[in-house]
């Protein structure tokens, strides 16, 4: 049923099957416009900055202002360390997240991160990431992250456990915000643009009412795209904020 | 009661929820505005906050909405 909203999220084999073990590496759609996301990104950043011009072109004000932005974001968010060891990790996660939202902007196209598989396993990366690196670093000191300075000992092991449960939920609400803002923008979308045949297919005056839905459909659009560039924006945040806690546990 | 049609209740129940977190969203914005065209000198540079408590608050009303997708969907 081509109607169907959720019919847009299928994965669909595009190879003859690939095992290696237990494990099934068919190439699906998924794998396809994901594979054309980092190409996008990758070869977009490579084309722009090629002729490394010190009066920049078109192309490359863009590339540069894609840097400088996500620089600045890691800059203010983990400090100068964060940027020394963590900014090319933040950049390759912003770029291909904003590359594959935008690829999913395609009637027709998949949009890989509206899989939760995708966003989690991004999601888990940065969580051990942090993990590692907070251990490594700081050993012991760690622990700090969850043991706030300055509060009374009476609510400070009601604190703690607050603390260590946001510390363990937020691999799940990283992954979920990303692909639940991706998967209702795009049901959303489908649903309006499937009452527009609806209401035309009613006849007689409700012909003339489906521009009603068709504008909806439009301005919703737009609102996708910012939600597009935002939720790769938010990820690559989040995502600092959570690597300056690796390295500055305490509070 | 239908198990089907209770799923389909429970799914409406549950985007209750997204409404604190719509109320949650315009407390951040509207207040980033009051204290934005009090000082809009410094306003830019509290942008990634503004974005961190949206992106902090929006998550509990997504967790509401993915129950939801759950209950209607499985």
């Amino acid at each position: 049923m081509s109607n169907d909203p959720i019919h847009q999220f299928h994965i669909n084999p595009i190879s003859e099957p690939i095992h290696f073990g237990a494990l099934d590496a068919t190439f699906t759609n998924a794998s396809l416009f994901m594979v054309a996301g980092v190409g996008l990104a990758a070869g977009f950043m490579w084309w722009a900055m090629k002729p490394a011009a010190v009066v920049p072109g078109r192309a490359q004000v863009v590339a540069e202002g894609a840097y400088s932005f996500i620089h600045s974001m890691v800059k203010d968010a983990a400090g100068e360390e964060g940027v020394k060891r963590f900014f090319p990790f933040v950049f390759t996660l912003f770029l291909f997240i904003f590359a594959a939202n935008m690829l999913g902007m395609f009637p027709y196209f998949f949009t890989p991160t509206s899989q939760i598989v995708i966003t989690a396993t991004m999601a888990l990366m940065v969580f051990f990431t942090v993990i590692v690196v907070g251990v490594a670093k700081n050993g012991f000191k760690f622990l700090k992250l969850f043991v706030p300075s300055g509060v009374p000992w009476y609510i400070l092991w009601f604190v703690v456990i607050i603390e260590i449960i946001s510390f363990f939920s937020r691999p799940l609400s990283h992954a979920v915000r990303l692909w639940a803002n991706v998967l209702a923008g795009h049901l959303v979308l489908k649903v309006f643009a499937g009452f527009v045949p609806m209401m035309a297919a009613a006849g007689g005056v409700f012909v003339l009412g489906s521009i009603l839905p068709l504008g909806m459909t439009v301005a919703l659009y737009a609102l996708e795209f910012l939600v597009a560039f935002l939720q790769a924006y938010v990820f690559a945040l989040l995502t600092c904020i959570y690597l300056n806690d690796a390295l500055h546990p305490g509070h | 009661m239908d198990v089907e049609a209770a799923k389909m209740i429970g799914a409406g129940i549950a985007c209750i929820g997204m409404g604190g977190a719509g109320i949650g969203v315009g407390i951040i914005f509207g207040n980033f505005l009051q204290g934005a065209l009090r000082n809009p000198s410094e306003a830019p540079k509290q942008f990634g906050n503004l974005i961190f408590g949206f992106a902090v608050t929006e998550a509990l009303g997504i967790f509401s909405l993915l129950i939801a997708l759950l209950l209607m969907f499985t």
